[in-house]
């Protein structure tokens, strides 16, 4: 059987009446939270090393020493759990020519001119971005972070590689920090998203809305699946 | 108090025998890792300078004993790898070092054996604190001392990244940096620093910036008239000047010296870290949580509407909306 | 040192030669960083390897191990034909003027009347022309062939800067470049001083490289100047104090001799040391030998000693042979003649030749006593340490007794630098667990064996039982009665020799100077020399005022430098023949008119007149010896003499092997390597990083310089395929060691006779004990030879192969 073009094998209608919509199942909801957890973890860590107007948040930690150990073994962790992630994620994420249709009409995303918008997959590019972007920046940030860990990698690189491992280290959280706001902010600002990573389904009504196509041919599997 | 000295100590005068008070401690602080708007002390101490004559230094190492000695630290009994450094490397137990170069001079055809004592050059400037994260980690005092207070070091070696010289050494075993603290517990009550103490012929001296810059003139003076052209000062501008200074016979060509750096200044990718990429970043977090939270607060949410529902059920169920009569 | 440690910062060039000062002095060598400094000093370093000295030096020349004196005669050569000469200087204090007998004479490297069965020279002509009024006879003029300034001419001719670049290996431009450094120094106003270590005296010949340069400094007209002078640095805190006291098998106290067997009285023996002056008008100080030997028998035996006894002569043991140096001991020992050895402050199995023969010879003893504060190799000579010390332990019978002394930090007492100073000093520090100051223990041993001789007799008792040993506590003489002992005191009220009315020294009272000292029993004295170092005034070694009179860096009132706290020896000779000084710049001493006045003691007689008086009063000449007759068994002038292994043949007789004047044992002959198997001149000596054999134990100074190693040059290492920091092998014909390489650009392969010659360098200070890593010394290499005068063992200059080695195996 063919892999399906805009959606996961695994999703699913998980009920008709109403219509919910499986979109993440178990692990990829526990997995996604492992991954905020200690992205935020990261964040709050990261920011009290980056700037001394935020040294206090250490205390959270128990101090500098405790952060400053505790923070790049998180770092690895998230790592770990993102990049399970990546596998279960990535081929959805995958650019599509209907994205850059929405992409040029991304002022009608925000005025909600739905119908000026193209019918779209399981992720919307803005997904994408967020998808690829933090795909990226994690690498540099686990690579930079590495060449700077002095606790077990004191000669990994030069110090001018150094140097500009921590500039990259920075920039790239700094990066990363954003890109989590507009993911978080975009899954407020979207009704009916957070259910997703909560209860692992979504409304047919927001299926419809944003994911028409993601919908369309979950439900025409649906239709034929249990007939045959 | 009579005993109290009024200032530094050359390594050359006798310094005093009796205890003294300390003539300076935490109020001559004037600059703190990690913390903006220090309080500025009221007076200013004299700067104070050691300085290394490397032309009249024979290498004998008993400056690192010394400050083994005075540090009380181990630096633990290595291996010969074949040359005279050891340890082999400045170490969290070994704050000075002496490094050998051999050159063979093509000027004279000569062959020179420079040894240098490496260690805390005390920059004017420190990268290392304007590089730590710590509060309180590292210190300067308005004599120029940069200090490490390892009650506040948390280890992330930032101070690594940031100094010009590659000096500090992180602990593996309680995660601590070290350097030469230029013997800011000896100098506060009048002593020098070990190792200008214990160096049999005075090329460690000991003072204040001044004296000691005008006894290079003098040392620079003799090395000219020995064939030495390009003898000078090592007190690098792009660090603000060192309190930590060298006189070398080749001023022209630091890098003689086992790598003693060119144009030392704190990296601009430091600075550029530190300094644009901290503003620039924080802003640019800040202004996006706040956008984000106007726009929640201000703008329409994005609802799924009355229809897309109906749609969906048309789509899942292949048929009209049931209730399509309350339309 | 003739001079003293603080004097260096009075000269204008220093010669490091023979020496590596700023590695092995470097407390010492401020003094030299001080002369550079402040008077714009030159310094010239000469040695096998570009060492630390040579990294502060204003000019360095490579010489090859063992070919000093070629070099030194060269210079002298290059002064005499060149006009750098001292000529007042030359001409009234030196011998130059004085003839010497017809015999002597020199041919094929050697002089005449050598006796290849005795390796000795017959000497009887090695001496001057005595004239009909008993002086010796000179010609002010040197026109006489026989002068000895026409005979060192005549000696030097050869040594010209061919010769020497072929012999030494110096390239001749650089040889040249010192000779004119060097040369300018002959100048009134100019000063040199030399300063030597182990690297001068540690060969086969080594006495005559001193005098070498002693020679050279007298035509510089430099002894007795400030900032001048020939100066030995002394590779121990205390081992000045050593010879001082005597320490030698051949010496007592003061540098007066243990009677030869042929002395069979006390008249005989004294008659030898009568010592009548070769000049009119000369002191011949020597003269008062037997005022010190009286007072030293006065010490040692108090009333036993009475003119009816001889002074209690008998007492002291004679020779059978010249001496009974180290290395005869061990000789004896290895062959199985010697049954006790007391080892005290000595690691005589890491510090004397041939480990393997000291190893036989220490297994060959009945008991074996160490008084050490460490646990040395000596010590534990029986125990297995795999490669580092291969034993069978089952094999040796030896009994070790170790007992622990205290360091010198933990005990009081002087020790005496090589400027001559006795410094007094302090424990810094008590001693841990059992370890007892060395004069606890000798006393306790004593006083047993005394008590033994007494209730059970002996065959000669006398010397035991009488031995004066008046201490408040037997059991431990305190370091200030023993000092007071060596100063001397009168025993009955002294009066001056020319006034019988005029006291000099009630009875009891501390002498001040050993002119008080007397040969009627009046005056008893341990140490003549040290006299004045504990006078009625108090402790003069443990003064402590370091002000300066004149700047001269005499420094009068910080301890007390022997003789009569005199800082610079011959001073006399800083004036010229109306006693004005030379350089009015380094005015030390001047005539007044009437007396000797100045900053220094005067090394004359306060009111001897310059004219008349000559300045080297310890000769009988009154003058510097550039001849110096029967002094020296090899020779009245130094002559060139390969090592006993060389990597080249004796250019001025290729027969000739080594010091041909030099002792050597049966067997230690066999033992010496050829060229042919052992291409490679192999040096030993120290870095700066550690003291000998004690610092190992010390885990700061093991953290500076861990682990045994050699050192070669960049082309050797690429010869024989061996890299920086890689194990290698380095053996001679006793024995191998093992070590890590340091390749350096710092040694220079040079080329003598025509050959390619390597060095290889070897540092001591590493051995099986202590904190540092396990390692070898030196000696595991060296050959059972010394110097032909004094015995010093060829440390500096043997043979050796190296090849790399494979990685030590991990336990």
């Amino acid at each position: 059987m063919a892999r399906p073009q805009f959606s996961e094998r695994g999703d699913h209608i998980a009920s008709h009446e109403p219509i919910r919509v499986s979109r993440y199942r178990g692990f990829t909801r526990a997995n996604h939270w492992v991954t905020a957890a200690c992205l935020i973890v990261l964040a709050i860590s990261g920011l009290a090393l980056f700037d001394p107007a935020l040294y206090f948040l250490t205390g959270l930690f128990g101090g500098g020493q405790t952060t400053r150990w505790l923070h790049p073994i998180v770092g690895v962790v998230l790592f770990v759990s993102f990049a399970l992630m990546f596998v279960q994620l990535w081929r959805l994420n995958l650019p599509r020519r209907e994205d850059a249709k929405w992409m040029a009409h991304i002022g009608d995303v925000v005025k909600q001119n739905e119908d000026k918008l193209p019918e779209l997959g399981k992720y919307n590019p803005g997904q994408k971005f967020v998808f690829w972007g933090m795909s990226g920046l994690i690498i540099l940030v686990i690579v930079t972070g590495v060449a700077i860990w002095e606790q077990f990698f004191p000669g990994l690189v030069s110090i001018p590689v150094r140097r500009i491992a921590v500039l990259v280290h920075a920039l790239s959280a700094v990066a990363i920090i954003l890109v989590f706001i507009v993911h978080v902010y975009a899954a407020i600002w979207t009704r009916g998203t957070l259910r997703a990573m909560t209860r692992g389904t979504v409304t047919g009504g927001w299926a419809y809305r944003h994911h028409r196509k993601w919908l369309r041919e979950i439900a025409a599997r649906d239709n034929k699946g249990p007939a045959e | 108090m009579k005993d109290t000295a009024s200032g530094p100590t050359t390594a050359v005068s006798n310094p005093p025998v009796q205890p003294t008070e300390a003539y300076f401690d935490q109020g001559d602080i004037t600059r703190i890792s990690a913390t903006r708007n220090v309080p500025q002390p009221d007076r200013e101490l004299t700067k104070l300078a050691k300085l290394i004559d490397v032309s009249k230094c024979i290498g004998c190492k008993a400056c690192q004993s010394a400050c083994v000695e005075w540090n009380d630290t181990d630096p633990g009994v290595g291996e010969n790898v074949g040359v005279y450094e050891n340890p082999h490397d400045l170490t969290p137990d070994m704050f000075t070092l002496m490094r050998f170069s051999e050159w063979e001079n093509p000027v004279t055809n000569e062959l020179e054996w420079l040894i240098r004592k490496d260690g805390c050059m005390h920059c004017e400037d420190p990268g290392c604190l304007k590089a730590c994260p710590a509060p309180g980690a590292i210190v300067q005092y308005s004599n120029g001392i940069v200090d490490f207070n390892h009650d506040n070091c948390i280890g992330c070696g930032y101070c690594v990244t940031g100094c010009p010289f590659n000096i500090p050494r992180i602990s593996d075993t309680d995660h601590k940096s070290y350097k030469c603290t230029l013997c800011s517990d000896r100098v506060a009550v009048g002593q020098g620093p070990a190792c200008a103490k214990a160096c049999p012929t005075q090329a460690i001296v000991f003072g204040t910036k001044d004296d000691m810059k005008a006894h290079a003139a003098e040392r620079i003076e003799d090395l000219k008239s020995r064939g030495y052209d390009n003898a000078g000062l090592y007190d690098p501008e792009g660090v603000g000047g060192t309190h930590v200074m060298y006189v070398l016979h080749h001023r022209d060509q630091p890098g003689l010296y086992a790598g003693l750096p060119e144009e030392p200044r704190i990296s601009p990718v430091v600075e550029g870290w530190k300094g644009v990429t901290k503003t620039a970043g924080l802003a640019a977090m800040g202004i996006a949580a706040v956008g984000a939270t106007l726009h929640g607060l201000f703008a329409r949410p994005n609802e799924v509407e009355e229809h897309d529902e109906i749609e969906a059920d048309r789509i899942v169920d292949g048929q009209e909306p049931r209730d399509g009569g309350q339309l | 040192m003739t001079n003293a440690w603080t004097d260096i910062k009075n000269t204008d060039l220093v010669i490091v030669m023979g020496g590596n000062a700023a590695e092995a002095h470097p407390c010492g060598f401020k003094w030299v960083t001080e002369a550079k400094a402040r008077r714009g000093a030159k310094l010239i370093v000469v040695d096998p390897r570009y060492t630390r000295t040579a990294s502060v030096a204003d000019y360095y020349a490579p010489i090859r191990p063992g070919a000093d004196i070629a070099f030194l005669m060269g210079v002298i050569r290059w002064c005499m034909e060149n006009d750098k000469i001292q000529w007042e200087y030359v001409r009234n204090y030196t011998n130059a003027a004085f003839l010497v007998k017809d015999g002597f004479g020199w041919s094929d490297g050697m002089f005449n009347g050598y006796d290849e069965e005795t390796r000795s020279y017959d000497m009887d002509d090695w001496e001057y022309q005595i004239g009909d009024d008993g002086f010796a006879m000179t010609d002010p003029t040197l026109q006489d062939p026989r002068c000895v300034w026409n005979l060192l001419r005549e000696h030097v001719d050869v040594y010209t800067p061919e010769f020497v670049e072929n012999v030494t290996g110096t390239p001749r431009d650089k040889f040249l470049t010192i000779c004119e450094m060097i040369g300018e120094c002959s100048a009134p106003d100019r000063v040199m001083t030399s300063v030597y270590a182990l690297g001068w005296t540690q060969h086969s010949k080594g006495a005559q490289n001193i005098r070498g340069m002693a020679m050279l400094q007298l035509i510089l007209g430099n002894i007795g100047m400030m900032g001048g002078g020939v100066n030995a640095l002394r590779g121990h805190a205390n081992i000045q104090g050593l010879t001082d006291l005597g320490l030698m098998s051949n010496l007592i106290p003061g540098y007066m001799n243990i009677p030869r067997d042929t002395e069979i009285d006390f008249e005989t023996y004294i008659a030898g040391k009568a010592n009548p002056p070769l000049r009119p008008n000369q002191i011949s100080y020597w003269q008062n030998y037997s005022k010190f030997f009286v007072s030293f028998q006065k010490a040692m035996w108090g009333d036993a000693a009475t003119e009816e006894n001889d002074w209690a002569y008998d007492y002291l043991p004679k020779l059978d042979v010249p001496t009974y140096d180290i290395l005869r001991m061990f000789d004896m020992m290895s062959k199985g003649e010697v049954n006790l050895y007391f080892c005290q402050g000595f690691n005589p199995f890491l510090s004397f030749p041939n480990r393997a023969k000291l190893l036989s010879a220490l297994s060959k003893l009945k008991l074996l006593v160490v008084m050490d504060p460490l646990q040395t190799e000596t010590a534990h000579f029986w125990q297995d340490h795999g490669i580092y010390n291969d034993v069978d332990m089952a094999s040796i019978q030896t009994e070790v007794l170790e007992l622990p002394t205290t360091c010198f930090a933990e005990d009081e007492g002087a020790t005496v630098n090589s400027g001559r100073w006795l410094q007094w000093h302090w424990p810094g520090a008590t001693a841990p667990g059992q370890a007892k100051p060395d004069t606890w223990i000798m006393s306790n041993i004593f006083l047993r064996v005394r008590e033994l001789y007494r209730t059970e007799g002996g065959v000669f008792p006398d010397p035991i039982v009488n031995l004066n040993w008046e201490y408040e506590d037997p059991m431990e003489p305190s370091p200030q009665e023993l000092a007071k002992e060596m100063n001397g005191r009168a025993l009955r009220d002294v009066y001056d020799l020319a006034d019988p009315q005029k006291l000099l020294v009630p009875a009891g009272e501390q002498v001040s100077t050993f002119a008080h000292l007397r040969d009627d029993g009046s005056t008893m004295a341990g140490c003549w020399i040290f006299a004045g170092s504990f006078t009625p005034e108090g402790n003069m070694m443990a003064r402590r005022d370091n002000s300066d009179l004149g700047d001269t860096g005499t420094f009068l009132k910080w301890s007390f430098a022997w003789p009569l706290n005199r800082r610079i020896l011959y001073n006399r000779a800083s004036a010229d023949m109306k006693g004005r000084p030379w350089d009015p710049e380094r005015t030390l001493i001047e005539w007044n008119g009437e007396k000797w006045v100045g900053f220094d003691v005067p090394d004359t007689a306060p009111t001897a007149k310059p004219e008349e008086v000559m300045p080297f009063i310890m000769t009988h000449e009154g003058v510097g010896r550039l001849f110096s007759r029967k002094m020296m068994v090899d020779g009245p002038f130094p002559t060139h003499m390969e090592p006993f292994e060389s990597p080249v043949e004796n250019v001025l007789n290729r027969k000739m092997r080594g010091n041909p004047a030099a002792r050597i044992f049966p067997g230690d002959l066999e033992q010496l390597g050829t060229s042919a198997d052992f291409p490679f001149v192999a040096t030993s000596y120290r870095l700066t990083e550690h003291f000998h054999y004690w610092t190992k134990h010390n885990k700061v100074n093991a953290a500076l310089q861990p682990e045994f190693f050699v050192e070669i040059s960049e082309e050797l290492a690429a010869e024989r395929g061996i890299t920086k920091g890689g194990r290698v092998r380095v053996w001679s014909n006793r024995g191998q060691v093992w070590a890590k390489a340091v390749v350096t650009k710092r040694i220079k392969p040079m080329v003598c006779d025509g050959k390619q010659v390597h060095v290889v360098g070897i540092p001591l200070h590493w051995g099986f004990m202590g904190a540092a890593k396990k390692g070898f010394g030196p000696n595991s290499l060296t050959p059972f030879v010394g110097d032909a005068n004094i015995q010093t063992p060829e440390y500096k200059a043997f043979l050796v192969n190296i090849e790399p080695a494979a990685e030590e195996p991990v336990a």
